[in-house]
């Protein structure tokens, strides 16, 4: 994902060493903490045996807390919420679920609509929710995480 | 082994449903019992580990507490990015007993970390060498195929183990006793693009038909993956890489669950061959 990326791994890293604030809002409002798919590369190769990825998590977390994250980036956002959101209602992620709340989050109506059909046929989006019955204590964990300032 | 915890995770159950399929039918030919983890949450994958940290160790840790508290010892996650986030989170607590405790106290579930997480990958070499060898009847004889790992089945340090990070083989062996021919190529631990194939579609084509163009460059005549990721990725998205002008002849994508099941002879339907976006099922010479 490097490619898509306006700030290289190396980069980011440099720029965390610094550390003043100059850097700190260069980093948090950078598009390519939300370009990372969190492949482990950097951390597998780093010649200085940093780990880059788990660096990127926690920039991206803090971006996160902090609303930082660019307006170009809002789909990606948009995904994780829809995510998040699912999994925090039923406990368990369903396609159908996510992709509903994706869309009105990211307002991105129509993509991939052709494959719906496709996907139905092929058993591999179903109405209903993949409800689990502890859910309400996933909610407890949602909950408890969120009051330490935490997402 | 006559049994372990199974972990299916979310995609199983609908987008990576041939994964479970052929999981299923291969531990029943074995004769191993798969006994789900009651009330099991999701792991929280990409999205949890981007924007929270106490989440993204909780619910995995959630997973772990329940398996343990089931009475078992060994956790099948067949999905390769549930298994990185509960491996991750294993070897973490187990680096970090003050975050375990503080887990234990977050989510009520007091927990020894004592479970131990099998990838796809150790599992069905496992079920190989307990036998499972012998009762491939129905070779691939000769079928070239490319063996990609993508990034959560070949990195990771202290959760993938035993195989080279930069040229895995960890496949190799189960996918010549399917009968077929294991090609050289450059792509097998690159990127697809992973969850972001909604948020940054454009990508993950681009990532994938980098990755199907060199796979065909190399002889494959099919790519076996263990990721329901990069599965859907490389074989959802395969119509939309054909859109922007950068196909490659229809390249079937089989999980090596699948890829085991048809060696043995296990009905394709079974094993969800024929719910593939790009035909697999011509893979035995047969329409969907």
């Amino acid at each position: 994902m490097a490619k898509y990326m306006d700030l290289m791994p190396h980069q980011i890293m440099r720029l965390v060493q610094i550390g003043d604030a100059p850097a700190e809002e260069k980093v948090l409002g950078c598009a390519a903490l939300w370009s990372c798919a969190g492949c482990l590369t950097c951390t597998q190769r780093c010649p200085k045996e940093l780990d880059p990825a788990a660096v990127m998590d926690v920039l991206r977390q803090m971006a996160y807390d902090r609303k930082k994250a660019p307006p170009n980036q809002k789909k990606v956002l948009a995904f994780h919420q829809a995510f998040l959101k699912t999994v925090e209602s039923a406990g368990r992620m369903s396609e159908f679920s996510l992709v509903r709340r994706y869309k009105m989050a990211s307002l991105d109506f129509m993509s991939d609509v052709a494959l719906v059909p496709a996907m139905f046929a092929r058993g591999k989006l179903k109405f209903s929710d993949h409800k689990t019955p502890g859910r309400k204590e996933v909610q407890r964990i949602f909950a408890a995480c969120r009051k330490k300032g935490d997402r | 082994m006559k049994s372990i915890g199974y972990y299916p995770g979310c995609a199983l159950a609908c987008s990576g449903i041939e994964l479970d399929l052929s999981i299923r039918a291969l531990s029943r030919l074995a004769g191993v019992e798969l006994r789900e983890v009651e009330d099991w949450n999701c792991c929280g994958a990409s999205s949890a580990h981007s924007t929270g940290h106490e989440l993204a160790v909780a619910l995995p840790y959630r997973v772990l507490a329940l398996a343990e508290a089931q009475g078992q010892t060994e956790l099948l996650a067949p999905c390769a990015s549930c298994f990185s986030r509960l491996k991750g989170t294993l070897v973490r607590l187990r680096r970090n007993p003050e975050m375990l405790e503080k887990m234990a106290g977050l989510t009520g579930r007091p927990c020894r970390n004592s479970v131990s997480v099998v990838n796809v990958l150790e599992y069905l070499s496992r079920l190989l060498k307990d036998g499972l060898a012998d009762k491939l009847a129905a070779p691939l004889k000769g079928v070239k195929v490319a063996a990609y790992y993508g990034c959560l089945l070949s990195r990771g340090e202290g959760i993938i183990e035993g195989d080279d990070p930069e040229n895995p083989t960890g496949m190799e062996a189960a996918i010549r006793a399917a009968g077929c021919e294991v090609v050289p190529w450059n792509f097998a631990t690159e990127c697809c693009g992973g969850a972001f194939s909604l948020a940054k579609t454009e990508a993950v084509v681009d990532l994938s038909a980098a990755i199907l163009g060199d796979a065909e460059k190399a002889g494959a005549q099919m790519i076996v993956t263990g990721c329901p990721m990069c599965h859907s990725n490389l074989d959802m998205r395969q119509r939309a890489v054909n859109a922007v002008g950068r196909g490659t002849r229809p390249m079937p994508i089989l999980y090596l669950s699948e890829l085991l099941g048809l060696a043995a002879g296990i009905d394709p339907k079974t094993i969800g061959l024929d719910r593939h976006f790009t035909d697999a099922m011509c893979v035995v010479g047969r329409s969907v």
